[in-house]
């Protein structure tokens, strides 16, 4: 990490992070995302046990289970929010995503979308995707940082694509809950990543805005890889390849949603007791 | 190019910065403060005659000057406060320290004409000491004290901030271990032993670089040195704030998670700005110093920083223009409430301060943009 970046007084290690890992992910294996053994622990309740799990590369892969399974948990210690106690989280072949932070994590190509979405709410929705924008975030750059016609360009073009073209100058906050959640998506698109983990992205959603939303992952899958967790099984019906149950902190069952829906295990967990 | 000019907004047209700075209004309305200060006021201070109605008076020279110090002090809490949403209750301590500097050098300017006429400053003779300590070295001079105006505040921020942001510290954790941190240093700087005075300060300043210290001359050069400082830091402020970065840190402010995970890392921004707003009040701390001739422990009293922030949310977070306004009346109000009613200012001050959260919320920068619609 030295030369260039050890000139600059800011430092930052999200940039430099970037340039050590290039654009690409080495998915040689097909695997983008490996989970192996993950244990994590909060003053005694064990939210993740042992969780492996493998997601390959361009796949759409819908994780579900009961309220407590771990599925947030999961996405946290993907995301370098929380550290795991015990067990391994590659991001590709080579990086080691519980040796890097948030930051560098989202820099390196893995964004992430809140339950509760979060965007700037005083920021205009332009401004929210210019933010989030991928460039470099480190102090100096961003304040020099001027808005070139191409920027423009793709900002305009994501916001056709979120539908949210005509909405550019309102500030986020004003914007409807499912208009929130695709502002999110949206700006995890400008960061262009490689996976999208999406956290109840259609929670609050109408049923048109829920049909829009089904189509546009469906679109995204194959140019990134998506993640999604949802309580919403005819959402999950709807665009999954894959499906994964969690339960207890660890993976009960994986395969397609006809395998899951007569999987006698997951039939107990859901619908028994 | 897919939209029309009419979609952008404003701030992210992309057309050059520094023509979007400041509105033709605001440039109009800068370049007067710039005339007022730098011609209209050294003009009717200096070459009026002293009976003519039309003299500005030493009253109002030392008076203003203070108050554009202040000003900046605002200033600096906006941008860490208003802007990035970290409440900074030690800002005075920053303002105190650049005094200090700046005191040192004054005092060593004094030369033999102390009332001991040592070469040593008069508290340091009364202690029985018979050199300066080593942290004293090269205050002499000029440069290297107004290093030490910068540097100290700077360093001490840079270092605090880092650990502070590192561990995650926000909301009035933060604002109460700032406030912790200027009453350790006040209690550090009372002591007779650590050498800057205890509870006496600096006083009796006799010249600076130079030039005596009270001519009416010398007066108005520093007045006219903190007018272009407060306007300076206004042009600068507005550029932080309008650049990328300033959005960034309004996102932070609002939601820094997600910050975070858009690939910034909130540490370094949040370090940026609450140096640089230490820096800003070390410099106005240092203009304030000449000015009113003294400084002691009590600058870094926990009431003078809670002030501060009085002074920027009166004159509404997030405005820059605000905080100014909103220090220059909130000391106007004092030196006239102080003089009317000299036991009830404190009183006075919790009730403008409880008024103004209850119905100007926005404070008087509000007042102004509930008439023009916000952008």
């Amino acid at each position: 990490m030295s030369g260039a970046s050890s000139r600059e007084h800011w430092d930052d290690p999200v940039a430099t992070g970037t340039r050590l890992l290039g654009e690409g992910v080495d998915t040689t294996h097909r695997g983008i995302l490996y989970l192996d053994g993950i244990s994590v622990s909060f003053d005694g309740f064990k939210a993740l046990d042992s969780l492996s799990l493998i997601v390959d590369a361009g796949e759409l892969r819908c994780v579900i289970g009961p309220n407590g399974a771990g599925k947030t948990t999961m996405m946290d210690v993907i995301t370098g929010k929380t550290r795991p106690d015990a067990g391994s989280a590659y991001f590709g072949q080579t990086i080691d995503l519980s040796r890097l932070t948030e930051a560098e994590i989202a820099g390196a190509g893995i964004g992430r979308k809140f339950q509760k979405p979060t965007v700037f709410e005083q920021h205009s929705v332009f401004e929210n995707l210019e933010l989030a924008m991928k460039a470099d975030k480190r102090v100096g750059p961003t304040l020099r940082a001027r808005l070139d016609a191409a920027a423009r360009d793709r900002i305009a073009s994501t916001l056709e694509t979120i539908k949210l073209l005509p909405e550019a100058a309102r500030p986020a906050g004003l914007l409807s809950h499912g208009q929130k959640q695709w502002l999110e998506i949206g700006m995890l698109l400008m960061q262009e990543p490689q996976v999208l983990l999406l956290d109840e992205p259609v929670a609050g959603m109408t049923d048109a805005e829920t049909m829009r939303s089904a189509e546009l992952f469906v679109s995204l899958a194959g140019r990134y890889t998506l993640v999604v967790v949802e309580h919403d099984v005819d959402f999950v019906a709807r665009i999954a390849h894959k499906v994964t149950v969690l339960h207890e902190g660890s993976v009960l069952a994986e395969g397609s949603m006809e395998q899951i829906q007569q999987n006698q295990q997951v039939i107990e967990v859901f619908l028994g007791r | 190019m897919i939209l029309g000019r009419a979609f952008m907004p404003d701030a992210t047209l992309g057309a050059p910065r520094y023509l979007s700075l400041l509105s033709p209004g605001g440039w109009s309305l800068y370049g007067l403060a710039a005339i007022v200060l730098f011609f209209v006021f050294p003009l009717l201070h200096l070459t009026v005659p002293a009976d003519s109605a039309l003299h500005i008076s030493d009253y109002w020279v030392t008076l203003i000057g203070k108050i554009m110090c202040y000003a900046i002090v605002a200033l600096a809490m906006d941008l860490i406060w208003g802007y990035t949403g970290i409440l900074s209750l030690g800002h005075g301590l920053f303002f105190a320290l650049g005094g200090y500097a700046m005191g040192m050098y004054l005092m060593r300017s004094i030369g033999h004409d102390g009332v001991y006429q040592s070469d040593l400053p008069d508290f340091m003779v009364f202690l029985d000491w018979k050199k300066y300590p080593w942290y004293w070295s090269f205050t002499e001079h000029f440069g290297y004290a107004l290093a030490l105006v910068v540097l100290v505040p700077g360093l001490l921020a840079f270092l605090f901030g880092f650990f502070a942001f590192r561990s995650r510290i926000k909301g009035v954790y933060f604002s109460i271990i700032t406030q912790a941190l200027t009453y350790a240093f006040m209690l550090l700087f009372f002591r007779n032993d650590t050498g800057f005075g205890g509870n006496n300060g600096f006083t009796d300043f006799k010249r600076i670089l130079g030039f005596p210290i009270t001519a009416p001359e010398t007066r108005m050069a520093l007045f006219v040195t903190t007018a272009a400082a407060l306007l300076g830091f206004l042009l600068l402020g507005r550029w932080i704030v309008m650049s990328k970065l300033g959005r960034v840190l309004t996102a932070i402010r609002d939601a820094e998670t997600r910050v975070m995970f858009s690939g910034y890392n909130p540490l370094y921004f949040k370090l940026f700005i609450w140096t640089l707003s230490a820096v800003i009040c070390g410099i106005a701390g240092a203009l304030y110093v000449p000015q009113v001739g003294i400084i002691n422990p009590s600058e870094m009293s926990p009431a003078n920083s809670i002030e501060i922030a009085i002074w920027t949310a009166v004159g509404g977070r997030g405005t820059l223009l605000g905080p100014v306004l909103g220090a220059a009346a909130v000391n106007l109000g004092k030196s006239w409430f102080t003089k009317a009613f000299p036991e009830y200012w404190l009183f006075a001050l919790g009730l403008l301060f409880i008024l103004v959260t209850l119905f100007l919320p926005r404070g008087l920068a509000g007042l102004w943009h509930s008439r023009k619609k916000r952008p």
